[in-house]
């Protein structure tokens, strides 16, 4: 394996991603990033100088909608998908700025 | 002697666009809905449903930036932008980083020392977030995502403003070019117009930028205006007491009149963009530029002009006038009814500007329809109503939308020129006050204001004061 992940980026990683891992899922976490890389280094052996960038995959553009509403109050299903709910509203965690 | 600090400040501008849609579903805009009754599997995040692009948004956002002297990228795309945040459900918000639709323009600002250029770095669309309300009963937060998915476009400034004099100039003009448009209603106080202000100090002179900050919370002109000033204080303490400045986001309190950092190192600000593979690229055509230029309607300088030359107004009229969207709206649609502009200049000038302060309101809160202005300026006209009586029925069309003509007949405001009733009664206030009549033949003038003054009392304000004067010295000289 080419790419070693370092501690501290795996740390990072973690923190962005929200996640807590034990001292195992990290070395494991560890091992699959660098192969991930690894992988990435062989497409980059690739000569793409003459290669327009892509950002889609499919050769379409321009799929618009018109401004007309066309949803209702649908609040009840929407909600079903809540682990909790107050007032109409998702329940989630204090979370304050 | 001190050094001396110039504050260098760049904006970047969140605008609510009017759209009746959201930016990627079918959900309703409109506002005081109650929690998620304007949401769907799109707008909460739900796993495999799939985000369609409202063309409305790429027209207004098209709008504004050749309104801005912008150029268009014509191959323009969606990125992801990454965070975690319970007002965010899919734990990204679909923004545009690598090709925002707009780039590069400019708006000219009038300052203390002449015209200035103030530089538009970019203009992209993306959409809002949900809204958090703490729950102190039970401590946990609630998320209604009613605005979750609304359009914005964020007008990204050059770093080109020196003060908060310049600051607010820029906003206001972004605000009339964006109301003109009809692309946005652009209300701080509401938040469909929100900016952040990127502030940073440097010595008089010097070449490179200092270390900035990024400052939020700031919902009217005044707050900004404070926090410019609170910030630039902090960062030259910081500066003079040989500390550093480190790059962070404020929060702004408006109330403490001082702010503090925002997030902490496990919040890092790392968004990891990418390009969003729900979303396909918009091409934009240079018909459909074409289409979208001719379309623009007629913005504030034209209609500044248009004003003096057509309806013969003073340059201060017309700057008052078109000064708010709105406010232009109701003069022409009242002119319309009523082909007297000066008259419907002076209403809206003096008497609604004056109703206005007093309610601490602003020129979009007028709520009258022009129908009943123009008919209260013909009851003047025709001599219906006097002056005083009309300033009272425009309070109540200001107010309530009366109209005026069936106020006026309900209140018994009709002028009174039946010269028998008013011959009467100014005999009888002669009668009363011998001092006056005396006054007036040894001569005082001021004899015969009080005698129509009183008429006018007595008249409760309905009599027609040219007549009153008449009568008055006919009467007076023949004592």
């Amino acid at each position: 394996m080419a790419n070693i992940i370092s501690d501290e980026t795996i740390e990072y990683v973690g923190i962005l991603a929200k996640l807590e891992l034990s001292p195992e899922e990290k070395e494991a976490a560890k091992r699959d990033m660098g192969k991930m890389l690894d992988y990435i280094d062989k497409l980059n052996e690739l000569d793409t100088s003459g290669a327009e960038p892509m950002s889609h995959v499919f050769p379409v553009s321009n799929v618009f909608r018109e401004d007309v509403v066309t949803n209702g109050d649908d609040r009840e299903n929407m909600l079903k998908n809540a682990p909790q709910q107050k007032g109409g509203a998702f329940k989630v965690p204090k979370t304050v700025e | 002697m001190g050094k001396q600090y110039e504050t260098v400040i760049g904006l970047e501008v969140h605008v609510e666009l009017a759209t009746k849609t959201k930016i990627f579903c079918g959900c309703s805009t409109e506002f005081g809905g109650a929690p998620n009754t304007h949401t769907c599997p799109v707008c909460t995040g739900m796993p495999g449903s799939l985000p369609v692009l409202n063309k409305q948004v790429v027209e207004y956002a098209l709008a504004v930036g050749l309104a801005t002297n912008c150029k268009i990228h014509q191959y323009c795309k969606f990125d992801r932008k990454n965070y975690f945040y319970p007002d965010n459900p899919q734990n990204y918000q679909i923004s545009q980083l690598y090709l925002p639709i707009c780039h590069d323009g400019w708006v000219e600002i009038g300052t203390a020392a002449g015209k200035k250029k103030i530089g538009i770095h970019e203009i992209h669309m993306e959409e809002d977030a949900g809204k958090l309300v703490h729950d102190e009963w039970e401590d946990c937060s609630l998320v209604d995502y009613n605005r979750s998915g609304v359009p914005l476009i964020e007008i990204v400034s050059e770093p080109d403003m020196r003060s908060a004099d310049e600051v607010i100039a820029y906003l206001e003009k972004l605000r009339l070019i964006i109301q003109y448009l009809g692309a946005s209603d652009c209300k701080l106080q509401e938040g469909s117009m929100r900016a952040d202000v990127n502030l940073s100090v440097r010595e008089t002179g010097a070449k490179e930028f200092g270390t900035r900050t990024e400052m939020k919370n700031l919902n009217s002109f005044k707050a900004i205006a404070r926090a410019i000033e609170g910030e630039r204080n902090r960062q030259i303490e910081l500066l003079e007491d040989g500390r550093k400045v480190i790059q962070e986001t404020r929060r702004w309190d408006d109330n403490k009149e001082s702010s503090h950092a925002m997030r902490s190192k496990e919040d890092a600000q790392d968004y990891r963009y990418f390009p969003d593979p729900d979303l396909v690229p918009v091409i934009i055509s240079d018909e459909w530029i074409a289409r979208i230029q001719a379309q623009q309607p007629e913005l504030r300088t034209e209609k500044l002009g248009r004003y003096q030359t057509e309806y013969q107004l003073p340059q201060y009229d017309a700057e008052i006038l078109t000064g708010s969207k709105h406010l232009a709206d109701i003069f022409e649609e009242t002119v319309a009814l009523c082909n007297r502009p000066k008259e419907v200049s002076n209403w809206l000038m003096t008497d609604g500007m004056r109703l206005l302060k007093e309610h601490g309101q602003e020129p979009e809160d007028i709520s009258f329809a022009p129908e009943n202005l123009a008919k209260l300026v013909e009851l003047v006209d025709n001599n219906v109503i006097n002056r005083t009586v009309a300033r009272s029925v425009f309070e109540a069309v200001f107010a309530d939308n009366v109209d005026p003509s069936r106020y006026v007949e309900e209140k018994g405001l009709k002028v009174v020129n039946d010269t028998n009733q008013l011959r009467q009664v100014i005999e009888k206030i002669l009668q009363e006050n011998p001092q006056s009549v005396a006054d007036y033949k040894a001569g005082k003038q001021k004899a015969m204001g009080f005698v129509v003054g009183q008429t006018m009392r007595a008249m409760k304000g309905k009599a027609d004061p040219a007549v009153v004067n008449e009568l008055a010295k006919e009467l007076l000289e023949n004592e």
